[in-house]
């Protein structure tokens, strides 16, 4: 990088500096002594900030050597450290995530936070199955949340079934759901699926309000039965038929927290590993050919139609599993916690999280709701820190954090596949 | 002149009566023409002749306005290819490229030919679910569509390339793996869309000896080209088409010296430049 040149850039970014200090601090409105307004110019300030600008800019052209930030897709030298660290990463993951309720000064927040966390990492497992690996713009995904939710809800209400007949009832019906949604939405693409799936995703919040004599409207469903441990109620009576006093603890409601910890956890873990698994088999290779090539699958005698449906429902199957935990866990479900922004939340988890990547999702629901929490006390800039760090991460790796693509099969190595040359899926 | 469509024991495609139309477009016009079993049949014609659409009709992609194409197997009755929806033709042994490359450009070229035996695989696997829980002949199936997978692109001389992403791969290898990978669906009928564009003379050679190979291991070979030097030294037999209709239906040697082909290739001439 040559020096003329650097100067060049930094002036120029000193020049959109003047652009945005000049108006947001040389200008300044205040209240005189006689009450009126009047204009105050802080054109020092101003100066100030543009030379901060330029040094800056000036100092990092120099010393990175290049012109600026360059967004890359292709895997350069931080994917491949990256990767590296992927192979123990994962497994240090999990295994913090098992010993999580044993450790130390972990107590009832914290535990609260991992359950909601895992909800959400299964979530996005789930959509990431629909969105990542198919390649279809889903978003209304917390409809099949909600219809698990509520599935599970009515069923014990009414007909006074337990959590474990209630959680794969849950799913069978959200699957349902999710063909229901594909049918008319097969021929669509991109824009015209991502509008419709949208639309969906309403439909079911506002059946969930208006079906009143069913669902309960907006006063939602109470008192939902809490899993127990294998027949074993958790209370805090104790007694013989309980889950303390059968192995003779001392009765604590964080026991139950702590189940509803690992139960979550199991949900999860299995989701990613029904995806893993699918992934190396042709369902999956022909979900991830669909995302790249329609009309060379069907070339190929592949049922687009059939693999569309199976990626939905099987999507939407693990959104009603997590539906059916959140309702247990709550013992209460109203529509509010399935509006829109929920769905936009898990997509930004995958999108954030790198299309299609396992491990990508997972970091990107603990950053998007454990980091939530942990700005908490920012307060009023927490949004600010948030929407902030999405629009860096976007900009430094456009792919998610993990955007490469790993084979899933080789005849010798298996090399990761960079983001430019893997489909985003047109629908 | 034209003969009548040969009727043939050994026929394996049969296009009867082909016709489609556009609006008032009228593409291809009451084409009928037969390609045989173990042979390279070639489809030519001057640009805008209507061959794409005859190919995109037999493959499924256009429905034809009228006609009937028939696929035939032998000792079995013919597949009406033009009442199937597009996959159906493919599960009904024929196999194709196109003209715009089209693989799967972010998987690599072994996953772009296990793709193309998802039927095969599919059954082992019980529908997905048996193969998730491991209780099925899965593994074994996964090892033969590999070997399946291996053979080709050692044919194609791909092998190198195995695990590299098939949108990384330089264009004619992309073309010869596009091929590769319609072989792997096993295929009694192989179209192929102006498979030697954009390919230097080598390349086409390498083509012209890949097809060869193909038709030798038993696969018929339908195909469109421009590049006449490929054509005249590869076909069994010749179509020509010109505005949608059929001009001559024979062996190379014969359709070279065809005056109404010339005239179709080089302009009507005659009479427009007497006036």
């Amino acid at each position: 990088m040559n020096l003329p040149a650097a100067l060049k850039d930094a002036a120029l970014g000193a020049l959109v500096a003047l652009g945005l200090f000049a108006p947001l601090v040389g200008l300044r409105t205040d209240v005189a002594p006689g009450g009126g307004l009047f204009l105050r110019t802080r054109w020092a300030d101003v100066a100030i900030l543009c030379g901060l600008v330029f040094a800056g800019r000036l100092a990092l052209v120099l010393w990175t050597g290049r012109r600026g930030l360059r967004p890359s897709t292709a895997p350069g030298p931080w994917t491949a450290r990256l990767q590296q660290a992927g192979r123990f990463f994962a497994p240090a993951m999990l295994a913090a995530a098992l010993v999580l309720p044993a450790i130390p000064g972990i107590g009832r927040y914290e535990l609260d936070l991992g359950i909601l966390v895992l909800t959400y990492v299964m979530l996005g497992w789930g959509l990431n199955i629909v969105v990542g690996l198919a390649g279809l713009l889903d978003l209304g995904y917390v409809a099949f949340y909600a219809v698990g939710a509520y599935a599970y809800a009515l069923l014990a209400q009414h007909f006074g079934l337990s959590f474990w007949i209630g959680l794969p009832l849950a799913g069978i019906l959200a699957a349902f759901a999710g063909i229901l949604l594909g049918f008319p939405v097969l021929r669509l693409r991109g824009d015209y699926l991502a509008i419709v799936t949208l639309a969906f995703g309403e439909i079911i919040r506002v059946l969930l309000i208006n079906w009143a004599s069913l669902t309960g409207g907006p006063n939602g469903i109470g008192g939902i039965p809490r899993p127990s441990f294998f027949g074993l109620p958790f209370s805090m009576a104790g007694g013989e038929g309980t889950f303390a006093g059968f192995f003779g603890l001392e009765p604590s409601p964080v026991h139950r927290v702590i189940f509803l910890y690992y139960l979550i956890l199991g949900l999860a873990l299995l989701t990613n590993w029904v995806t893993i698994r699918l992934r190396r088999q042709p369902l999956g290779r022909a979900w991830e050919a669909l995302r790249e090539d329609e009309i060379a699958c069907r070339a190929l005698g592949i049922n687009v139609t059939t693999t569309k449906l199976s990626a939905f429902a099987l999507g939407a199957m693990f959104g009603g599993f997590a539906g059916a935990f959140f309702a247990t866990r709550q013992a209460f479900i109203s529509p509010e916690s399935f509006t829109f922004i929920e769905s936009a939340i898990i997509l930004a988890i995958v999108v954030l999280g790198g299309l299609g990547s396992q491990v990508g999702v997972a970091v990107a629901a603990l950053v998007m709701i454990g980091g939530f929490e942990l700005f908490r006390d920012l307060e009023e800039w927490r949004m600010l820190v948030f929407g902030g760090a999405m629009v860096v991460i976007m900009v430094l790796r456009p792919r998610g954090l993990v955007g490469t693509r790993t084979p899933s099969i080789a005849l010798r190595e298996r090399r990761a596949i960079g983001g430019d040359l893997v489909g985003e899926g047109r629908g | 002149m034209i003969s009548p469509p040969r009727i043939h024991r050994n026929m394996i495609l049969e296009v009867a009566g082909l016709t489609m139309r556009f609006g008032g477009l009228t593409a291809v016009d009451q084409l009928s023409f037969a390609a045989l079993h173990g042979e390279i049949t070639a489809l030519i014609g001057p640009n805008g002749a209507g061959k794409t659409t005859v190919f995109n009709c037999i493959t499924g992609f256009y429905r034809p306005s009228a006609g009937a194409i028939r696929l035939h197997h032998p000792g079995a009755l013919p597949t009406d290819l033009h009442r199937l929806p597009g996959y159906r033709i493919a599960r009904a042994g024929l196999a194709r490229t196109f003209q715009n490359i089209r693989l799967f450009p972010g998987m690599t070229a072994l996953e772009n030919l296990l793709v193309a035996q998802h039927n095969r695989l599919m059954a082992a696997t019980g529908w997905g679910i048996g193969a998730v829980l491991g209780l099925s002949r899965y593994p074994r199936a996964e090892r033969e569509a590999v070997e399946t997978a291996r053979r080709w692109l050692q044919a194609t001389t791909l092998l190198d390339r195995a695990d590299d992403p098939a949108g990384a791969l330089p264009y004619g290898a992309q073309r010869r793996l596009e091929i590769a990978r319609a072989m792997c669906t096993s295929p009694t009928l192989l179209c192929l869309d102006e498979p030697a564009a954009g390919l230097n003379p080598r390349e086409s050679d390498d083509l012209a000896r890949l097809l060869l190979l193909i038709r030798g291991q038993g696969t018929s070979i339908l195909l469109i080209e421009h590049d006449m030097g490929v054509v005249m030294r590869i076909s069994d037999r010749v179509v020509v088409l010109d505005h949608g209709r059929l001009i001559a239906d024979d062996t190379p040697a014969v359709v070279r010296a065809e005056p109404r082909v010339i005239a179709a290739y080089l302009g009507e001439g005659g009479e427009d430049e007497a006036a």
